[in-house]
């Protein structure tokens, strides 16, 4: 607490005082993860603790699931991770076609890939986008902001929406692709690949940036699997762990894609800069596995027969979704009647928020803003 | 002959109101305040594409320095209480705009039991926009309505006291 | 690992702790233990090296008629495979020992069970409401909540704007 300080003529000085600040950093802030709140123990600028404080975007989805149905619940599950809504469709059209048994057609399965990793681009470009608006640079983010307002036209012109999609149903999709589309696509991807390229050059290996990043809040592989860290962040530590290839689901069996893992070429394994490159690399996944879906897409119908008044048997189910943020895991459960008694679901960001009390002892301020930006963190998945 | 007459071409007239008026239109800082997905909009109205920085808007993270709070996002109880605080931060003149059905009526979420049903209980609204998400063109809309608004302001009537009345 | 297997070493290892299996007519076979006997279940399922659940993937509460359900989803990154606990407490005051102690990421999970639920965790380092504002009263999603009609002076209810012009008729 106090150091005693010596004066230049020898003279032993009085120690420093020094107190505990508790400072809050409010649910409304300029950055863009959605309403969190931290009460911060801080030492000048150096932190003790951060305790999150959650709860300011409960909206009760998993509440309103049990009044509206299984097929009305289909837009709540958009709201539910906004960022990338295609996967939370995907979940619950997938935990209700599991627990009544339908089979989604192939084209409806290609439609569902389709969708899913260009949602998938989009959210990585809005994460490594705020990023570096939170580390203070401003250009990355209408960089990445111009990238992901061309899929938000390509997704507008498949099913309406540019945000919140409500694009699949229970036992496929709701739209098949309009005509022109696939070449449209094909074209945007070869748009994409070299702005990848430049973009790494404008920002990924920027010394300021790189100085910011690396060694801030490092994750071991251990805690990660404690913590129940899942998604980007826990490949980013080394596990090579990716639902779509180990336990795959749809049709990502007969796609070609490897899974980046961090490997701490720039600081510690586990730190920023490797969650951050992972995320760059999984772009460019994405990229592959898309042409590869475009060019070989079958012809028949998108969506199996399914009746309006949809009662599953009584039962429970969980599944996984390899959603933007990690395995988003889906637990419903049924008894008989159209609606569902509980659905729960479980996603990445949960996992995360929990363990940034830990990992912020003893980091700054500001690096509590790096932190939270590369665990990619979205506030309605932690509370829906 | 009229005195305007006799004036050249490079001289405007106009009233003091509307020069005033002009030039707070032209400038209306809004504060970040996006709650859930409409904040996604905002960022994108914010961007290159539908840039409302060319009418002036720039985004500021603080209450103190804005004079228009977007609201952007269902709003929870447990956040009401803290929006009242931030609106109560703002220094006068300030507007709000409710953007996206949840701000303006609670939206899809009038069935959960901890949204608060519409931003109007707790703050005034000056606008309205529609639309989940409502696109950047709607909110840009928004904005130029609450321009037309900010328009129609009378500051130098006598007797008000600098108080904002709005002539129809 | 099959889970139907996984819950025969169970109940080799512990008997009387393990109280039903299902697995005929379920989609995921479950396993509903003894609340006494759940800690030492689940330190034996992570601490095994055939069993190796190095993960709580989920953990939900669930409220029936005439129980309280809290179902654990578990799963292994090693062996790839998963299982799932139950554990059935009463409807008035539920209480379960917490599992903080064996997977750290049930702290918050159990948090959450515990505002929306209200199932008390016992030997919990921080158990109080996460989602919900502190000073709400009631648990949202038992099945007999009852919605408050104010909160510190907002209604919870609005009024719909829309005059029926066919009322009069009626």
């Amino acid at each position: 607490m106090g150091n005693a300080t010596t004066t230049a003529n020898g003279a032993v000085a009085a120690p420093l005082h020094t107190e505990e600040m508790t400072l809050n950093m409010g649910p409304q802030h300029p950055s863009t993860h959605g309403v969190l709140r931290f009460v911060v123990r801080a030492d000048g600028e150096v932190m003790r603790e951060a305790i999150p404080d959650v709860g300011y975007l409960h909206r009760s989805i998993e509440k309103i699931a049990e009044k509206v149905g299984y097929h009305g619940f289909m837009p709540y599950t958009d709201r539910v991770d906004y960022v990338c809504a295609m996967f939370t469709n995907q979940g619950w059209g997938m935990a209700c076609e599991r627990l009544a048994g339908i089979e989604v057609p192939r084209r409806g399965e290609f439609c569902r890939v389709i969708a899913a990793e260009f949602n998938r681009l989009a959210s990585h470009l809005l994460s490594v986008g705020t990023m570096g608006m939170d580390i203070g640079a401003m250009t990355p983010f209408t960089h990445a902001l111009r990238e992901r307002e061309m899929i938000n036209d390509l997704i507008e012109e498949l099913c309406g929406a540019r945000l919140t999609f409500n694009y699949m149903r229970i036992g496929g999709v709701g739209f098949d692709l309009p005509p022109g589309w696939r070449e449209k696509a094909l074209a945007y991807l070869d748009h994409l690949e070299p702005i990848l390229d430049e973009y790494n050059s404008l920002i990924s290996y920027n010394k300021i940036y790189v100085e910011r990043l690396a060694n801030v809040g490092v994750i071991t592989a251990a805690e990660a699997l404690d913590y129940n860290l899942v998604g980007p962040n826990l490949r980013a530590c080394g596990i090579k762990w990716d639902i779509r290839k180990d336990l795959p689901y749809s049709v990502y069996r007969e796609f070609e894609f490897d899974v980046p893992v961090g490997k701490g070429e720039w600081g510690t394994l586990g730190d920023s800069m490797d969650r951050y490159m992972v995320r760059i690399r999984e772009m460019y996944q994405s990229i592959g596995i898309l042409r590869q879906a475009l060019k070989s897409l079958p012809a028949g119908p998108v969506l199996a027969k399914v009746p309006r008044n949809f009662k599953p048997p009584a039962g429970e189910c969980q599944i996984r979704v390899e959603s933007a943020r990690g395995d988003m895991g889906w637990y419903v459960v049924s008894d008989g009647t159209g609606y569902p008694w509980r659905v729960h679901v479980r996603t990445g960001s949960f996992a995360a928020m929990g363990m940034v009390q830990k990992l912020s002892r003893g980091l700054m301020i500001a690096d509590l803003v790096t932190l939270i930006a590369s665990l990619d963190v979205i506030a309605p998945e932690i509370y829906r | 002959m009229s005195l305007l007459n006799t004036l050249p071409d490079y001289v405007l007239t106009t009233k003091t109101d509307e020069l005033l008026n002009w030039m707070r239109k032209s400038s209306v800082w809004y504060m970040l305040f996006g709650l859930a997905c409409c904040a996604i909009e905002l960022m994108h109205t914010g961007g290159p594409r539908a840039d409302i920085d060319r009418f002036g808007a720039s985004p500021r993270a603080s209450a103190r320095q804005s004079d228009l709070m977007i609201v952007a996002g269902t709003l929870t109880l447990k956040m009401a209480l803290r929006t009242r605080l931030l609106y109560d931060q703002m220094p006068d003149p300030r507007y709000v705009i409710s953007m996206g059905s949840c701000a303006s009526c609670g939206g899809l979420f009038q069935l959960a039991y901890s949204v608060c049903d519409g931003v109007d209980k707790i703050v005034p609204v000056d606008v309205y926009v529609p639309g989940c998400p409502p696109r950047p063109e709607a909110l840009t809309e928004g904005l130029l309505k609450l321009q037309e608004k900010i328009m129609t302001e009378r500051w130098l009537v006598k007797g008000n006291g600098g108080q904002q009345v709005t002539a129809a | 690992m099959e889970a139907v297997r996984i819950y025969d070493r169970l109940k080799e290892k512990f008997g009387a702790g393990i109280l039903e299996v299902k697995s005929e007519k379920a989609l995921d076979p479950y396993c509903v233990v003894d609340p006494n006997a759940l800690v030492d279940i689940a330190r034996f399922l992570r601490d095994d090296g055939e069993l190796a659940m190095d993960c709580l993937s989920n953990e939900s509460g669930v409220d029936y008629k005439d129980r309280v359900e809290v179902v654990y989803h578990l799963f292994s990154y090693r062996h790839r495979h998963s299982a799932v606990l139950k554990v059935k407490l009463p409807r008035e005051n539920p209480a379960v020992k917490t599992l903080e102690g064996v997977w750290k990421s049930a702290n918050w999970m159990e948090r959450e069970i515990f505002d929306l639920v209200g199932v008390n965790f016992e030997g919990h380092s921080a158990l109080r409401r996460l989602l919900m504002p502190e000073d709400w009263v009631g648990h949202p999603l038992r099945k007999d909540f009852v919605e408050p009609l104010e909160y510190h002076g907002i209604a919870t209810v609005r009024e719909s704007p829309i005059i029926r012009l066919d009322a009069k008729k009626k």
